[in-house]
């Protein structure tokens, strides 16, 4: 008999269709900032769309990666892949640009995740088994965490040796308290709301209890479960 | 007013041993590599090194840790991206022979404003309820935690920029603009390399992104040659600069 934690790695969506997940939550017109990781590849599912991209270096309406001719040092993403300028792209300094985070002024900000917590807190920055200590590489992650209108999470519903991401409380050092909004991983479409996290969306071929064997926490289940929007 | 340095070396020549410098940059975008090179041919010693990431992108940096010239680091990036992968400052930090402060993005920058601003700090909500916030004053206001953070006043500023007149004023390009215009505020003593120095007047007003009050020298150092990306940049090894 498969055991449900091996039901779960191998199952569900791609990657790229979690992006694609992602980017259908994402409303036209929206300032949009994507962190490292399977984040990035939302940037492939909203070409054409009316979204601006926003760069934490200093730059707004980021364009796609640079070609090898257009390669320039001074163009630069917040991952240091060279980028390109789109029309109506702008640059500013980072105080600008943190102000832009922390005001409220980025619509969304999709970010990866260590653990997220029942009642929306998210860990992403540091694994303390990884020897690393108390130290870590917080780059922009707390800015984005605690200053973007709606934070939605993207990642593998539990980590490559079967654990749970999802948890009761995380236990990894904290990137910001009750701050995501949606989950969106490989299984599921989760929100998060006061009540607990609501099971909204499930990977084709999947049951809710399938999912929930694999969640920490006690998954309440929406009376309209679909599955995934894609 | 005439601010220009004929090199590197007579550009940082004060720095002295303990002091603090804000070094500008975004891990391989917009960093005064030059300068920090001619700090790693110094002898000044127990540096508090204000600065993005430490060695990764902005290579240099190694030099000043190899030379064992750096007492303190307060960063936001400390270590590479992949944890099998350890950084000469990972090493040191472990082995106890530097400091590390942690500082968020958006508050790292913040801090060194206000620190140009006289401004003696902030609340912030960004770190409230982690690790970051442990020993900081907190304030609630309305329904959501602040944290007190601290104006950044170094005694040096490291800056590069595209354009730079004898007056000091700067034009950054791109995203190399980054950190810059808060470090160049930040200190007491602020150095800017600049790839093209300029006759005054050849600035557009209007387009001068720091006001040359900010800035204490200049030298100009060309352009420096395009760096390697992030991940794919071998370890330790400064980049060759043309």
């Amino acid at each position: 008999m498969v055991t449900p934690t091996l039901v779960a790695a191998e199952s569900g969506i791609s990657r790229e269709l979690m992006a694609l997940r992602v980017a259908n939550e994402i409303k036209d017109g929206s300032y949009v900032n994507l962190g490292i990781g399977i984040p990035t590849l939302v940037s492939n599912w909203i070409e054409g769309r009316d979204i601006i991209l926003h760069s934490e270096i200093g730059m707004l309406n980021t364009g796609p990666l640079a070609e090898d001719r257009q390669i320039d040092q001074d163009l630069i993403n917040a991952s240091c892949q060279p980028v390109t300028e789109l029309p109506g792209s702008s640059y500013f300094s980072s105080a600008d640009s943190f102000a832009m985070i922390r005001g409220g002024h980025i619509d969304v900000a999709v970010l990866g995740a260590l653990q997220v917590s029942e009642k929306g807190d998210l860990a992403s920055w540091n694994i303390p088994a990884s020897g690393r200590g108390t130290v870590g590489n917080i780059g922009g992650s707390m800015d984005l965490a605690a200053g973007a209108r709606k934070v939605i999470v993207v990642t593998e519903h539990v980590t490559k040796s079967g654990e749970p991401k999802i948890v009761r409380e995380c236990t990894y050092p904290l990137t910001a308290s009750r701050c995501v909004d949606l989950i969106v991983t490989n299984l599921a479409v989760i929100e998060v709301t006061p009540e607990g996290l609501v099971l909204k969306e499930i990977a084709p071929g999947l049951t809710p209890e399938e999912v929930q064997a694999v969640t920490e926490p006690t998954l309440l289940v929406s009376p309209d479960l679909k599955e995934i929007q894609l | 007013m005439n601010k220009v340095c004929a090199s590197v070396d007579e550009a940082v020549a004060d720095v002295f041993d303990g002091a603090s410098i804000a070094i500008a940059g975004f891990f391989t975008g917009g960093g005064p590599i030059r300068l920090v090179e001619a700090l790693a041919n110094h002898t000044a010693r127990d540096l508090t090194i204000i600065v993005q990431s430490v060695g990764v992108g902005n290579w240099e940096i190694n030099l000043l840790l190899q030379n064992r010239q750096v007492r303190k680091v307060v960063c936001n990036y400390p270590f590479y991206r992949s944890v099998s992968k350890q950084s000469l400052f990972e090493r040191m930090l472990q082995a106890g022979e530097v400091a590390c402060e942690l500082v968020p993005m958006g508050t790292f920058v913040e801090r060194l404003r206000a620190g140009g601003a006289g401004i003696a700090g902030f609340y912030t909500p960004t770190g409230a309820g982690t690790s970051v916030a442990v020993g900081k004053e907190t304030r609630v206001f309305g329904d959501k935690e602040y944290l007190l953070e601290l104006a950044l006043r170094p005694d040096f500023a490291f800056v590069h920029a595209y354009k730079g007149d004898p007056q000091g004023n700067l034009v950054y390009r791109k995203t190399s603009r980054n950190y810059n215009p808060e470090i160049a505020m930040s200190a007491r003593t602020t150095i800017a390399e600049v790839e093209n120095l300029v006759l005054p007047g050849d600035i557009n007003p209007d387009h001068v992104h720091t006001p040359g009050i900010f800035v204490t020298r200049v030298v100009e150092v060309g352009r420096p040659s395009i760096r390697v990306t992030i991940e794919a940049a071998p370890e330790e090894v400064p980049a060759i600069h043309s």
